[in-house]
């Protein structure tokens, strides 16, 4: 009986660490096969130059800039109003009202919600929305400028999408800043605003940092959301303008996977592409990891 | 709330930290309204379906005909209906969970029960490695690998299948059931874990008749948490399912979901168009049924996404 129960035993144990195992091995897999097949593809000259010979050859630059383009003006937006609401919850609205709660499920709705919903939220808000009303204004009879899929309304759209992970993000940096510090300042004579904008947020730097870099991770990695709301096939010269069209690299790697022309002849463009999109969510991941390990560190001292 | 900055004595009117708080409340506010932005602003380019005003080729667009059995929508006869698309989301999100949820429940459950610690060093930034693997690249890592490697394997009609995007669409949801079940799984109070010890349980009896069974709430919203993330996938299923949309009983025919469909048809369409307007209504349907399981998941842990988002 002893015996059947320490089999028994062994053979669950065993189960629960293959399906750990299996885990190791899918991401190993998955890097692994792409790094093996993009690397001979991947130099500097494929890193800086343009698609050439009708997206067969060449290199991804422009989408690389247009990424680039992307995530800095979706940063610009969406840190500031992320580390500003992050800031009321924290320390105005009060904690158990209902309000703070309602604000609360919406923040955690906000992260549910399916990418491709984002996308067409864009389309609809503020391409058709904000974009066309903008153009009636301001373009002049049958003018689309604003009202068309561009970079901004793209950003935008991004922006909300990674708004949630901001504002998780500081949220906990603001928490972790010693009351003491807090009350030291206060009873120094300085105002709720005065503490908040020069103790509170110098002390959460760090937070803000993770969430802007957790935001801009998960930004380059979508590409639902931008399917209709600016990234474009290819373009000859780069995006000028926020009402230009952008190209992208995640959008690249969906477009000449499906719909190149010849998709067994890119192959090396395709893995190279997808190297360089997973490197780029590597790093800022591991870079995410790193600051929050240091900031719960540095809070626990 | 110990840690926040709460006026202990009444203070005295100040105009600039009444103007500070106010307009930091309006920021706040306004992010928090876009939810409902959202929702009335995809609504509202659906909203000619339910007013009948929708028009195409052969006439007014009402809700009878998008409740249909087929979708061809650019044809001279075109049918919008959308239940071969649900049953394509409902099939490749059943194979991503029944795929998902043992591997991640176990792997929980060996983490937070018999994992040496150098394993656990290994898993945690496996996982989130995992997690932030942008889904793009999954959906290539099926279209291009997996897709011909299943077909040799098994020899497929298809290549591209609900199978094989149902299997892609595990990997993205792996990470987080992991992570919420192994979050509930660390909450059951350690006396609890202790109490089994001390009546003579061994290890994998307490992990599995004790912590298991105690965790089942947090487990439950990491499923569903799991489902809502496979079934608004939109990348993976667009690129690794084939796009067929076919109502069809069999796992490995090629499937067309509703999220491919939005991803897929939304840049040909016509503005203003009846198909314009039958997206836009999956849409809704997409962000109801996200919003349900969502709303479902927080009743049974109140705030763990928020949490799990604070790496918690």
């Amino acid at each position: 009986m002893a015996m059947n129960k320490k089999i028994t035993g062994a053979v669950l144990v065993g189960i629960c660490g293959t399906a750990a195992f299996l885990i190791i091995a899918v991401v190993v897999f998955v890097m692994g096969d792409t790094i093996i097949h993009g690397a001979g593809t991947l130099s500097w000259k494929f890193l800086s130059a343009a698609p050439s010979d009708g997206m067969t050859g060449g290199g991804i630059f422009p989408a690389i800039y247009g990424t680039f383009l992307l995530v800095i003006i979706m940063s610009a937006i969406g840190v500031p109003v992320g580390t500003i609401t992050a800031i009321y919850l924290c320390e105005y609205a009060k904690q158990e009202s209902i309000f703070s709660r309602t604000m609360r499920f919406a923040i955690n709705t906000l992260a549910g919600i399916p990418a491709i919903v984002f996308g067409l939220f864009g389309l609809g808000f503020f391409v058709q929305f904000a974009g066309g009303t903008l153009d009636k204004l301001f373009s002049g009879e049958g003018n689309l400028i604003w009202g068309q899929p561009c970079l901004l309304w793209a950003s935008l759209t991004m922006a909300l999408l990674t708004l949630p992970v901001v504002i998780v993000s500081v949220e906990e940096a603001i928490r972790n800043v010693p009351r003491e510090l807090r009350e030291a300042s206060l009873a120094l004579g300085a105002t709720k605003w005065q503490t908040i904008i020069r103790v509170v947020v110098p002390n959460s730097i760090t937070g803000i940092l993770t969430g802007a870099i957790l935001a801009i991770s998960r930004g380059a990695g979508e590409v639902a959301p931008i399917l209709f709301t600016g990234a474009a096939y290819f373009l000859p010269q780069l995006p000028t303008k926020l009402s230009d069209q952008f190209m992208e690299l995640g959008y690249h790697v969906y477009i000449m996977s499906t719909q190149s022309s010849d998709v067994d002849a890119t192959k090396g463009i395709q893995y190279a592409t997808t190297l360089v999109l997973l490197l780029l969510t590597f790093i800022l991941n591991f870079s995410a990891i790193f600051l929050r390990y240091y900031m719960r560190k540095r809070a626990r001292n | 709330m110990s840690n926040t900055t709460q006026p202990v004595l009444k203070a005295r009117f100040r105009l600039d930290e009444f103007l500070f708080e106010k307009s930091i409340a309006t920021v706040a506010v306004i992010s928090c309204v876009f939810i409902v932005l959202i929702l009335l602003f995809v609504m509202r380019e659906s909203l000619p379906l339910f007013l009948g005003k929708a028009l195409d080729d052969i006439g007014p667009v009402k809700l009878s005909r998008v409740f249909d059995f087929s979708w061809i929508p650019v044809s001279n006869n075109p049918h919008y209906g959308i239940i071969p698309l649900f049953v394509g989301s409902a099939k490749v999100t059943f194979i991503a969970i029944f795929i998902a949820a043992p591997i991640a429940i176990l792997a929980a459950l060996y983490t937070t029960s018999f994992a040496p610690k150098w394993s656990k060093e290994i898993l945690k930034p496996a996982i989130e490695i995992l997690a932030g693997f942008p889904s793009v690249v999954i959906g290539f890592f099926a279209l291009i690998v997996l897709a011909s490697l299943l077909k040799n394997i098994f020899g497929w009609q298809y290549r591209l299948n609900a199978l094989v995007g149902g299997v892609a669409l595990s990997i993205a949801a792996i990470p987080i059931i992991f992570t919420v079940s192994e979050d509930a799984l660390n909450a059951i109070p350690k006396t609890m874990v202790e109490a089994s010890y001390a009546l003579g349980a061994t290890r994998w009896e307490t992990a599995f008749f004790v912590l298991l069974p105690s965790a089942m709430p947090g487990i439950f919203a990491a499923l569903l948490l799991g489902i809502g993330r496979a079934f608004g996938e939109t990348m993976i299923v667009l690129m690794a399912t084939g796009n067929a949309a076919l109502l069809s009983p069999s796992l490995i025919d090629p499937v067309r979901t509703m999220s491919a469909t939005i991803g897929a048809e939304m840049a040909e369409v016509v503005f203003g168009d009846a198909h314009y307007n039958v997206l836009f209504f999956i849409g809704v349907c997409l962000f109801a049924f996200s919003f349900t399981l969502n709303a479902i998941a927080e009743l049974f842990v109140r705030g763990m996404l928020l949490k799990k988002m604070r790496g918690q």
